[in-house]
């Protein structure tokens, strides 16, 4: 048997490459030195390049004049701006652009994602449809498709189409109503901002005390009826003027507005409180249906339409009823009461302070609009093409952070008798939120990347107006890549910073 | 607080009536259509939607479109719809670019070699993998470059600006796709090494790459590689490009496999390192074939991102799908209210159809390899 003791003798001779540390060390050296080589030859051959092109490196071309034009800016800007202004123009507007594209993506994003886990089959197949199509097409084909398909096939300005709330869209752009306001709305502003928080702590505390004793203070219920009738006052109004709008008959009657708010409001402390909630609904569905049917489907006649619209209406109505219960605002969460905070401290500010807001609404005058703001195609068709193309993939995040909630917490929630609204709203998505806030970062991080794709339609961002024009101008490669990619740079590391923090702070604590 | 009485229940809700149907199609409608009223609402506005949205994709689709064979009168004429007469004459450009007329069987062999090599190297049943494997990832990059370019046995040299359309969008992708699975294998397992001035190199790079758009990244490719390399070398444009994109996509690669090489537990490592076999077997036999298995469809979701993102080469000028389809919008013989908006949809429908078959295999395999993960 020649089986050798070898606990007591020392380890075992081997060769030096055989030895796991050393090894390591050789690995790391070599692996070292050609980085290092390789960089070096790189810095070499630019600088040789450079020497031989005559040229210097250096940053101080930031302060010389850029002398070209830039088309649209979010301050003033001439010729004889210095490049570091052109730096920062670029910059601002691929911030505009990615602020405009994270908040509209959101909201998308969010319903698209929650209407393909819908139970209803047609909205659910709407939403896969969607996102599968937008997913596999290239973001810039679509941005091209926005921009040279759609918006540069627009009429010319005199045929402008006219939307709603005076936007005019045509070939040089979106032209929407420029708010003027002037100092003293400064204060509403201020008081909107007090106002939503004290709404906020006010709706808090309601829901404390009720979590303790089962009931709202009286206090609050008295708030919420009053709130309660100052709301339906409004949407009466608003309800009956445009009925006025559709039915031309009613026009003749110039207090019907006040009559019908007045009667409503009125209702709202009679046991047939209920009704009013459908009544409301009941007009709005049937105007706002007409209106848009009958942009859809010219051909269809007016009276099929209003016909149409009026049965929905009256189907609205009476689903409303149905859910309805007498004891609304006692049981209920009175949602009356902070909404009226919110909205009406600001809007007495503003009467008292006698501040003013007034829009410049866009005017054709012989060549163009006059007043107003007006978008370019190109900011507009960048928004339009981001939005939808980072819908689509919020869309698939938020829908794998649902369906990564157990069904056990479904069912849960069932067998308690909350109801599918809430039981989304105070279950799912606060557990949801964990899995869908990191992927969420990185896409709000590929959006904000993405926007240079601008530069293809002409969108003056960073990368057009600095890696572009810049870079040509002054033939400084180097330092112009450089600056650009910094700025990139520093947005990811911002943006998995927030990311970690938020992390930390919804992470499941176990033990 | 012992005086307050939490809000409880006091009543019974009275029970629910028994479900009255247990199938047919009025409780499928019931239960998938209008199950809630907002359920129904939502149904209706949908259908209207529907009934608005498709008569109009059909007319300007099917309907009042010119199909080829049509002539740029019919296109030009009022109400048109599509003019797909259009994609028909432009059909070549599209596809070969700016490629010799006479020399247009040299791309087709490229095109018939792949898919006949990677077809049977997506399905897992298939034999001979392994040589599979080799002739597609080595040997057929190398027959492609000498079929394209030419030069040897007599074939005419056709340098790449002649290059274009669905060729070069395939082109970049492949070479992105195979170059970038051996970089950025090494890029995870560098991430992952213990040794420190390894780690923290790959990680720079891959969080380097990451952090910028990938527009950037070409823009550099196209400008600063001349003024990297040493005086007097001039690089290909297509080259440069796919040091980019590769480049690009072999981070994003690798923080995808490091998903994998993380998702394997401990005791394979250890058990790999107990049978005592160096860093590199242990690697290649244990590790990395279970690692790379687990990731299949991420890797095929790189793929897809890749080849979306090969579109962008046409902002530093080279003429892929996307590039030719536009110049085409300006041809001047076909000048039609719909040139550019069915070009558009043609493009579209060619990358949504390789993406959207690559999305579905990912899918397919994830099935197939179900790791355990599945409700």
């Amino acid at each position: 048997m020649a089986v050798q003791d070898n606990i007591s003798a020392s380890a075992p001779r081997t060769s030096l490459l055989n030895d796991p540390v050393f090894r390591g060390i050789l690995y790391q050296v070599l692996v070292a030195t050609a980085v290092i080589a390789f960089i070096s030859w790189i810095v070499f051959n630019t600088a040789q390049n450079l020497a031989a092109q005559n040229k210097t490196t250096g940053f101080d071309f930031l302060f010389r004049t850029a002398g070209f034009d830039i088309s649209f800016t979010l301050f003033p800007w001439s010729r004889s701006s210095f490049y570091w202004q052109a730096f920062l123009a670029g910059l601002l507007n691929t911030l505009l652009v990615a602020v405009i594209g994270i908040v509209f993506s959101t909201i998308l994003g969010f319903t698209l994602g929650i209407a393909r886990l819908s139970c209803n089959w047609l909205i659910s197949r709407f939403a896969t449809v969607y996102i599968e199509t937008i997913r596999n097409i290239p973001l810039l084909l679509q941005l091209f498709f926005w921009y040279f398909a759609v918006l540069k096939a627009m009429p010319a300005v005199r045929q402008s189409f006219a939307l709603p709330l005076d936007i005019f869209i045509n070939q040089r752009g979106l032209m929407v109503p420029r708010p003027l306001i002037d100092h003293e709305f400064t204060w509403v502003i201020v008081a909107f901002v007090v106002a939503a928080i004290g709404a906020i702590v006010i709706g808090r505390w309601a829901t404390n005390i009720r979590t303790l004793t089962g009931k709202y203070p009286a206090a609050i219920v008295t708030a919420a009826r009053a709130a309660n009738a100052a709301v339906t006052f409004a949407m009466g109004y608003l309800a009956f003027m445009a009925l006025g709008a559709l039915l031309p008959a009613l026009t003749g009657l110039s207090s019907l507005p006040l009559i019908g708010a007045v009667v409503l409001t009125a209702m709202t402390f009679t046991p047939a409180s209920p009704y009013v909630r459908s009544i409301i609904a009941f007009i709005l569905a049937w105007v706002v249906l007409s209106f848009v049917l009958s942009g859809m489907f010219p051909s269809v006649p007016s009276v099929v339409i209003s016909v149409g619209s009026a049965i929905a209406g009256v189907v609205l109505g009476w689903i409303l009823l149905d859910g309805a219960d007498g004891r609304a605002s006692e049981g209920k969460f009175p949602i009356a009461l902070p909404l009226i905070v919110a909205f009406g401290v600001p809007a007495l500010v503003y009467w008292v302070t006698g501040a003013s807001l007034q829009f410049e609404v866009p005017v054709l005058n012989r060549f163009n609009f006059d007043g107003g703001v007006q978008l370019p195609p190109e900011l507009v068709a960048l928004v339009f093409g981001l939005t939808i193309y980072t819908a689509a993939f919020i869309a698939e995040n938020v829908r794998g952070g649902i369906r990564a909630v157990n069904k056990g917490q479904t069912e849960a929630a069932q067998s308690l008798g909350i109801k599918e609204g809430d039981r989304l709203r105070l279950v799912i998505i606060p557990q949801a939120m964990r899995v869908i806030v990191p992927p969420l970062t990185s896409q709000y991080l590929n959006l904000t990347k993405n926007s240079s794709l601008g530069a293809a339609i002409g969108y003056p961002e960073l990368v057009n107006v600095f890696t572009g024009t810049t870079l040509n101008q002054t033939g400084k490669a180097i330092e112009v890549i450089a600056l650009t990619m910094a700025v990139y740079l520093t947005f990811s590391l911002l943006t998995s910073a927030f990311m970690n923090w938020y992390n930390g702070r919804v992470a499941l604590v176990e033990r | 607080m012992t005086t307050s009485a939490l809000f409880v229940r006091d009543h019974f809700i009275d029970p629910k009536p028994a479900p009255g149907r247990t199938g047919g199609p009025i409780l499928w409608l019931r239960q998938n259509l209008f199950a809630t009223p907002s359920d129904s609402l939502l149904t209706v506005l949908g259908a209207v939607l529907l009934l608005w949205a498709v008569p109009h994709l059909y007319n300007f689709l099917i309907g009042h479109a010119v199909f080829p064979g049509g002539t740029v009168e019919e296109c030009r004429a009022e109400g048109a719809g599509a003019c797909w007469a259009y994609i028909g004459a432009r059909f070549n450009f599209f596809i070969y670019g700016f490629y010799p007329i006479a020399e247009y069987w040299r791309p087709n062999i490229v095109f018939a070699l792949g898919a006949a090599l990677i077809i049977p190297l997506l399905v897992p049943s298939a034999l001979f993998k392994r040589t599979n494997a080799v002739l597609f990832f080595v040997v057929y990059p190398v027959i492609c470059f000498y079929l394209l370019n030419g030069g040897v046995f007599g074939m005419r040299y056709v340098p790449t600006e002649q290059w274009g359309g669905l060729l070069v969008t395939l082109i970049i992708s492949l070479v992105g796709i195979i170059c970038s699975i051996p970089l950025g294998i090494l890029l995870a397992l560098g991430r992952q090494s213990k040794l420190p001035i390894i780690k923290t190199l790959c990680v720079l790079f891959i969080e380097l790459w990451r952090a910028v758009p990938l527009i950037t990244v070409l823009f550099m490719a196209s400008i600063m590689l001349p003024l990297f390399m040493p005086t007097g070398t001039t690089v290909d444009k297509l080259l440069r490009a796919l040091v980019g994109v590769t480049l690009f996509s072999s981070a994003y690669l690798a923080e995808t496999i490091r998903g994998g090489l993380q998702a394997l537990p401990r005791g394979q490592y250890e058990a790999g390192a107990s049978l005592g076999l160096g860093y590199w077997k242990r690697t290649y036999f244990i590790i990395l074939p279970q690692a790379l298995k687990h990731v299949i469809p991420g890797i095929v979701n790189n793929f897809i991102a890749l080849f979306k993102d090969t579109s962008l080469v046409s902002i530093v000028g080279i003429f892929d799908l996307l590039k030719t389809v536009q110049t085409g919008s300006d041809d001047i013989e076909w000048a039609a209210p719909n040139q550019a908006t069915t070009g558009y949809i043609f493009a579209a429908a060619v990358f949504w159809m390789f993406c959207f078959a690559m999305s579905r295999y990912s899918l397919w395999m994830e099935r197939r390899l179900d790791t355990g993960h599945k409700r």
